[in-house]
């Protein structure tokens, strides 16, 4: 066992200095601090008038774990409306809560003001259970208000893994949650695993991993969380052992929603929200809608890129006329980002939107592994390349080799007469 | 003002390469670079300084030894004062336990008005430390600023908070936490005369003990998340290379595979 003082809590009254019997408290800065005289009496722990030192396990064993259950979704809705990374998380977890079995329900926790007619929706896409809080002081997303009373449902009703959109809002919100609760958040994650076979399966289909040191049957059902790191060169799979629930943010696109089930129903448990407008110290003034295309490049089925080898801002120009031509979006690699050609909000790769439409144009694109981490998936790759080294051959379905300023057009021109040309090579 | 800017410094990830043999990250000679969004928070801090030249800039890190090299270049950009954390104890942290350790660098650095992060750092691109050290310092924040703007009492601050799909507008009380995001501003160069500064500034080296945080805040053992495995991904197959006289036929018989596929 192990006493630990909650940093956030601790006020620095000295009391507890005062209550240990072995002299092993020390104020460092405004805080107590437990040094390692402490043998745990837990004296302490029972005179700290702001219940900021509590007594813990060492090491977490599963008793302290087996309290938390089920698996939670963040069901971020804007303006009314849930993002499609909601009804893809309610999917995972729909799945991941069968494998851990066990009665393991997925619960999505729907937040807002007058989204009651959201949770339907919920049931339809999967969830067991919905959570509902609503406020007009949670009518538009703020840190502040959201993680306020997510931490207090967390802390009242115990789930075991708690999961979230890499949105703007997920990421500004996971990372808090995570500090006030002192558990584990894994950002990004691209693949989610609980049973240890099914790991098993994903990497050895997937990865270089050596997977000899891995049991298939293994009980082991924690939350495997595998993400790319240093721009996506390598990959890592993190684990959350000690503390609940374990929670992770996942990039919106990469997980596979359930077909839609009108009618279908669920639990729905109603919470009031505890919440003061003074709980809330940052105020929403505008919400203002500028591209629409960032939206649509994960929905895509058809997306034309452009990168470095386009050579200036023009060159998009034709890209957009190929994406017009094809009924497809616009794309960018970091560098024709960088380059100051177009806009952020159209870069796919690692730092931009992770996309698996069913064609993928990479017009002058060269390949770096921060853009194929966030298209590799896609269905048909196509390369149209002058450099015949370029990285992106190797993960392209076709490659062109070639100038994109001559083949693009006649793509374009011979587009629409594409089931005749075929029927011609027939012949 | 008082502005704290939490730095790092982080592998050019766009200068690593994969042996492609042995399926291992090159990380020889990739060069050491300040976190590009870290070069934005710190630019906006120094714009304010610029506006304001009674304003103080601080920033901090914590890294290995060689930090420092990114802390000068930070003071020759116009910061004055900087400070490395630096133990032993505090390797192989997780993000929750770099904000406890960089937090408590920050309490010991003093009392301030806005502490600027990058948004993520592109090691990690976990975007994870920044809201975390502002719950340790039970600070408001605002992440993915792409705009700021500071009122004439230095008391409110109103920023543009880049969305998916635009941004929202809002409006925050100081002291609080900001991250910043490219869009920001254009990080500056370095000075001559910042140069000169630079190389004369004494850059204070923190342990864990300095800053009053132990083993269970700090470091791999404390980190509420470990590593259980690490790979490279599969690359996926090569394809087929098109052949064709000229980009007619090249085009040509692009849509033909893709007819034969059932693809369009």
């Amino acid at each position: 066992m192990a006493v630990q003082v909650l940093k956030d809590k601790c006020r620095g009254c000295k009391l507890c200095l005062r209550s240990c019997p072995f002299s092993a408290i020390i104020m460092k800065g405004t805080n107590a601090v437990i040094t390692e005289k402490c043998n745990s009496c837990g004296q302490c722990v029972a005179n700290c008038p702001f219940e900021a030192i509590e007594k813990t396990s060492e090491g977490g064993e599963a008793g302290d774990l087996s309290a938390y259950k089920n698996i939670w979704v963040f069901a971020e809705q804007r303006e009314g409306k849930l993002m499609n990374v909601a009804l893809e998380l309610i999917g995972e977890g729909y799945r991941l809560a069968r494998e851990i079995g066990n009665d393991t329900k997925v619960c999505a926790l729907l937040i807002g003001d007058q989204v009651d007619h959201l949770v339907q929706e919920c049931y339809a896409y999967g969830a067991d259970r919905v959570y509902l809080i609503q406020s007009p002081l949670l009518s538009s997303y703020t840190t502040d208000g959201y993680a306020k009373v997510i931490c207090d449902a967390i802390t009242e009703y115990k789930p075991e893994i708690v999961l979230y959109g890499a949105t703007h809002i997920g990421r500004d919100l996971a990372p808090r949650i995570a500090a006030r609760l002192n558990t584990g958040l894994t950002a990004d994650c691209t693949r989610l695993d609980v049973k240890v076979s099914s790991y098993i399966d994903y990497a050895k289909k997937n990865t270089t991993l050596n997977t000899a040191t891995l049991d298939p049957n293994d009980p082991d059902t924690g939350l495997k969380q595998t993400r790319p790191a240093f721009g996506g060169n390598l990959m890592a799979t993190i684990i959350c052992p000690r503390t609940r629930p374990q929670m992770s943010t996942v990039r919106p696109g990469v997980m596979q929603k359930r077909d839609r089930e009108d009618g279908a129903t669920g639990e729905l448990v109603t919470i009031t929200p505890k919440l003061q407008e003074t709980d809330i110290r940052t105020k929403v003034l505008e919400i203002v809608k500028t591209a629409r295309e960032m939206v649509a490049l994960s929905d895509a089925e058809i997306i034309c890129s452009g990168g470095r080898g386009l050579g200036n801002a023009e060159g998009f120009e034709l890209i957009r006329q190929l994406a017009d031509k094809v009924g497809g979006v616009v794309g960018a690699s970091r560098a024709a980002v960088d380059a100051g050609w177009i806009d952020h909000s159209h870069q796919v790769g690692q730092t931009g939107t992770t996309v698996k439409p069913k064609i993928y144009f990479a017009c002058g694109i060269s390949g770096a592994i921060q853009h194929l981490a966030g298209m590799q998936n896609s269905d048909v790759i196509i390369a149209i390349n002058k450099n015949p080294d370029a990285p992106i051959f190797e993960v392209a379905d076709y490659g062109i080799l070639g100038d994109l300023y001559k083949v693009i057009p006649e793509i374009i021109a011979a587009w629409d007469d594409a089931a005749d040309i075929y029927k011609k090579s027939l012949q | 003002m008082k502005i704290i800017v939490c730095v790092k410094q982080v592998p050019d990830t766009n200068e690593i390469r994969i042996n492609p043999e042995t399926g291992t990250l090159i990380r020889d000679g990739v060069p050491s670079i300040l976190n590009p969004d870290d070069a934005n928070a710190l630019e906006e801090a120094l714009k304010i300084k610029d506006q304001y030249p009674d304003t103080h800039v601080t920033v901090v890190t914590m890294g290995p030894p060689q930090a420092k090299d990114m802390l000068m270049e930070c003071l020759a950009m116009g910061a004055d004062e900087a400070f490395l954390a630096s133990d032993r104890i505090l390797g192989g942290s997780d993000t929750w336990a770099t904000s406890n350790a960089i937090s408590a660098a920050i309490k010991k650095i003093g009392d301030f008005d806005i502490v600027f992060a990058g948004r993520q750092a592109i090691d990690g691109d976990t975007a994870q430390v920044g809201p975390q050290i502002a719950e340790r310092l039970g600070l408001p924040q605002v992440t993915y600023v792409s705009d700021f703007a500071l009122s004439e009492d230095k008391k409110t601050i109103t920023v543009k908070r880049a969305l998916e799909d635009g941004y929202e507008v809002v409006e925050v009380q100081t002291p609080c936490m900001l991250t910043a995001i490219k869009e920001l501003n254009k990080p500056r160069y370095m000075s001559a005369s910042g140069i000169a500064n630079a190389c004369k500034a004494e850059i204070p080296v923190w342990s864990a003990a300095d800053l009053g945080v132990d083993q269970s805040v700090v470091g791999l053992k404390a980190s509420p998340t470990n590593v259980f495995r690490s790979f490279t991904p599969l690359p996926k197959g090569k394809g087929m290379m098109l052949e064709g006289d000229d980009e007619k036929e090249l085009a040509h018989n692009l849509l033909i595979q893709l007819k034969s596929r059932n693809v369009i």
